[in-house]
């Protein structure tokens, strides 16, 4: 019996087995390469503003831009202190939650416990063709359309205020709550359910006391999710809540978020090198942060309720 | 049985919440959908009176009524093209490197974890990034290419996920199938797994790129010109090599940063403009998505595995 | 290239396990098994379930190569040449021995195109040769007559039954000395069961056929030779008459009996 093996029978003749290895593994190294673009991304994204705030810092320092309460870079006599642009960025983050969270939260719970199949059908893509709609036009809406109709309840608010803003950023990310929400909450396996039913408890019962504490993980990171676009959306409140820095809590006057500020800048003729520059890049990683802080919060959360079925 | 009075009242009030949030959640999703229409409507009832043939054909202008969008829906297209030949090729390859290459190990999580988070950063961070690598390390400009690349990077994360989505919903059974005639891994790739989930990523592409069609803040921050009144030069030439490609050096202006100038202008006539943009755009994302919603509801249907 | 490497080989139909041992990451699945196919006869591998059958049909292709944590040890000798040695191409081995699995799984292509995708990745792309072999694979899978005149309708127009037989047809136009059925008619009716084992017991004149099945009867209906295998170990291999009428050991005829499994 010869000890012949396959391959070394192929090596002889131009060696098919060779090539085609060689073949795949070039394939899998382009592949390899077009998957590694996404941490490329991620590290040119921190390379870039780091290397941006590293000069604006050696010209303001850490402490005066947390604490000044004036942001006028584009001044004669420039301030930079974050927190007028934070409390513009946190007021209109806290309405949009304040509408998207109880509306998601309830038409998921509708559509996953409620409603029957056909209707979800019907909705769900309507859902999805809210949350396609680009936001300029929704800045276009929240101006030209909510704002007079709130002027009409409220005859002091000001043509451009963080209120409507907010409100129209809430109607835009309840989509996304409530998508997520509602697919938490179909995860949750119909014998739960049942249990609860055959205790005699109505829909609503099961819902809220056996289906919304078992989905807790999913949802709770539907509501950082909501949260991180609220903290990062930008056209609806450039167009809408005004450029105007306010060291503000209230939402019925007008304020600039990190976001308007950064189109603020850019909108104009800034060189590299410039602090004008500089700044929107410090603007730029504070919100990254922020959103990176809410991720971690929404990690936790979703770690703290894992659901075991 | 008094007993039984009491049940029946503690029944009748249970119910009576029941139904109550059920009109509520009802009510809600109506009013949502309600929102989408009128939104809809009002924006193509204001700008009606600038939806002509003109404004498709005219260059912005300071005078409302003479001003087009033909430089925007100009330079969007551009923009999308670029943005679809380099988003579509590396994400699908990023899905199947991911779904079908990858050794479980922690540079797989490292890219997995990566693309998730990637797809939670704010729009206008990666116009920060395009403005300091693309437009100035990389001395590309104020550029339609810089506008694609960007938006790419933007929805590169979409791209990945419905590749990776829909290439692990093909059946392992057809998998085992291809190789035991003898496949290698790639010949199961280009056969099977890319021919079957075509569909389900083309989906997703549609959704992406209607996604960076509405994207402004991005290239606001690269410094897209609101301002643009000639277009960019022919891709298509008289004499050799009949390509060009030059139009990817060319300074731009897209749909949403047109409408963003005329909204934020505060004569009332330029606002008629912004609401015909904004209908144009609409328009065009909610054409795209219900494509898209069409396709993967026949998708669906169409599945027999 | 599928002549070049017959020639080159010169495969001889006939396989010899060796001391095979098998494992899924910790899990010791196939035991010191060793046993002899023999050439053109339908080998039945039988045992209740989770006995290793399934497992041990796999190693014939190593389908178990797909999957991180699978480690085999021994061999299976074909022709003297250990096929699972490190060195041997798991792709080769793939094409001589092919493989129909326990549920139908053509693919969503057309019916020729199906039967054509194993001479394609070889390379064979000229359209007489497809025609022509595919026309004589659906003929040895009994499929033709119905399949003639739709051979480019979609595979899955096809009954359960049919596309099974698809999928022998598949397996069967590479000419591979050796093909493994794994379970092929658990997930069919009994017509189209009945017709599966026909279109078998014809098949052992071409090649050597490994069938795993969970129903004695069909192994003793259409095998020649049936193993019995039982927690990973070969308990017997023998004739299919002498299995089914006197077993040598105890815990076949309890297997037989019903009493376990």
């Amino acid at each position: 019996m010869t000890q012949q093996v396959f391959s070394s029978v192929s090596t002889k003749k131009l060696s098919p087995k060779l090539i085609r290895n060689l073949k795949e593994k070039a394939i899998e190294i382009v592949l390899f390469i077009a998957a590694s673009t996404s941490v490329a991304t991620t590290l040119a994204i921190m390379f870039i503003l780091l290397e941006e705030c590293w000069f604006f810092f050696q010209e303001v320092s850490i402490f005066k831009f947390l604490t000044d309460t004036e942001w006028t870079p584009l001044f004669a006599n420039p301030r930079y202190g974050i927190l007028p642009l934070l409390s513009g960025t946190i007021v209109t983050s806290a309405i949009a939650l304040f509408v998207a969270i109880p509306c998601g939260t309830i038409a998921a719970i509708y559509l996953s416990e409620f409603a029957d199949s056909k209707l979800r059908e019907i909705v769900k893509p309507f859902l999805e063709l809210l949350a396609a709609i680009p936001t300029v036009v929704y800045g276009y809406f929240a101006l030209l359309f909510v704002t007079p109709f709130l002027q009409k309840i409220f005859p002091e608010l000001p043509g451009f205020n963080m209120l409507s803003a907010g409100l129209v950023m809430g109607l835009m990310i309840t989509p996304f709550v409530s998508s997520l929400s509602e697919d938490a909450m179909r995860a949750v396996p119909a014998l739960l359910r049942e249990g609860s039913t055959a205790m005699g408890a109505t829909k609503l019962q099961t819902a809220l006391r056996v289906v919304f504490p078992s989905a807790i993980s999913g949802i709770s990171s539907s509501y950082i999710l909501g949260a991180s676009r609220a903290v990062g959306e930008t056209m609806i409140v450039a167009v809408a809540a005004g450029l105007q820095p306010n060291l503000t809590l209230n939402p019925f006057s007008q304020g600039a978020t990190i976001t308007a500020f950064i189109v603020q800048v850019s909108l104009g003729d800034v060189a590299r090198g410039t602090i004008e520059y500089q700044t929107i890049f410090a603007a730029g990683l504070t919100l990254v942060l922020m959103t990176l802080v809410l991720n971690i919060i929404g990690y936790y959360l979703a770690k703290r309720f894992r659901e075991i079925y | 049985m008094q007993n039984l009075v009491e049940i029946r009242r503690n029944i009748k009030q249970r119910q009576l919440f029941n139904n109550i949030f059920a009109l509520v959640g009802l009510f809600i999703i109506l009013v949502a959908i309600l929102i989408l229409l009128a939104l809809t409507l009002r924006m193509f009832i204001d700008g009606a009176p600038r939806l002509n043939w003109g404004f498709f054909s005219n260059f912005p202008s300071r005078r409302a009524e003479n001003a087009g969008i033909l430089s925007a829906w100009i330079g969007t297209t551009l923009v999308m093209l670029v943005t679809a030949v380099a988003a579509v090729p590396v994400g699908v390859a990023s899905g199947i490197y991911l779904e079908e290459y990858a050794k479980k190990n922690w540079l797989a999580d490292l890219i997995e974890i990566n693309v998730t988070n990637l797809a939670g950063v704010p729009s206008i961070i990666y116009g920060l990034l395009a403005l300091g690598l693309f437009v100035y390390d990389w001395s590309l400009g104020e550029s339609v290419l810089t506008a694609g690349l960007t938006l790419a990077l933007l929805i590169l994360p979409v791209v990945i996920v419905t590749t990776r989505e829909a290439i692990r919903a093909i059946p392992n059974s057809l998998r085992e199938a291809a190789y035991a005639m003898g496949a290698t891994k790639w010949q199961v790739v280009q056969d099977h797994l890319l021919p079957y989930s075509f569909g389900s990523i083309l989906t997703g592409v549609i959704i992406g790129l209607s996604r960076a069609i509405g994207e402004t803040a991005p290239v606001i921050t690269i410094g897209a010109l609101t301002f643009i009144a000639f277009l960019p030069d022919s891709p298509i030439k008289s004499e050799f090599p009949f390509i060009s490609f030059e139009w990817l050096k060319a300074p731009f202006t897209v749909m949403p940063i047109q409408m963003f100038n005329w909204v934020s202008r505060p004569q009332a006539d330029f606002q008629v403009n912004a609401a015909a943009a904004g209908a144009v755009l609409i328009f065009m994302t909610l054409g795209m998505n219900a494509v898209a919603i069409y396709l993967r509801y026949q998708l669906r249907k169409g599945i027999k595995w | 290239m599928v002549e070049q490497l017959e020639k080159a080989i010169d495969f001889q139909p006939v396989a010899e396990v060796k001391h095979l041992d098998f494992y899924y990451s910790g899990f010791h699945a196939i035991k010191n098994v060793n046993f002899d196919i023999p050439e053109k006869k339908v080998t039945a591998l039988i045992g209740p379930s989770g006995c290793g059958k399934t497992t041990l049909l796999r190693c014939f292709n190593r389908m178990h190569d797909l999957y991180p944590g699978n480690r085999y040890q021994g061999g299976i000798l074909v022709n003297g040449v250990n096929i699972l040695a490190k060195e041997v191409d798991p792709i080769e081995v793939r094409m001589r021995i092919s493989m129909v699995f326990q549920k139908p799984n053509p693919f969503p292509k057309s019916i020729f195109e199906n039967v054509a995708y194993g001479l394609r990745i070889r390379g064979e792309n000229s359209r007489t040769v497809l025609d022509e072999k595919v026309e004589d694979a659906l003929k040895s899978a009994a499929l033709w007559e119905e399949a003639k005149d739709r051979l480019n309708q979609s595979a899955y127009d096809l009954s359960g039954g049919q596309q099974q037989r698809l999928c022998i047809a598949r397996a069967l136009v590479t000419e591979p000395e050796i093909v493994l059925f794994d379970e092929p008619t658990s997930a069919l009716d009994p017509i189209a069961t009945n017709s599966i084992e026909e279109l078998m017991s014809g098949l052992k004149q071409k090649v050597t056929i490994l069938i795993v099945t969970h129903s004695m009867q069909q192994a003793a209906r259409f095998s020649d030779y049936t193993a019995f295998m039982y927690m990973g170990e070969l308990i017997e291999f023998d004739k299919t008459e002498t299995i089914f009428s006197q077993p040598a050991q105890k815990r076949t005829q309890d297997y037989l009996s019903g009493r376990i499994g």
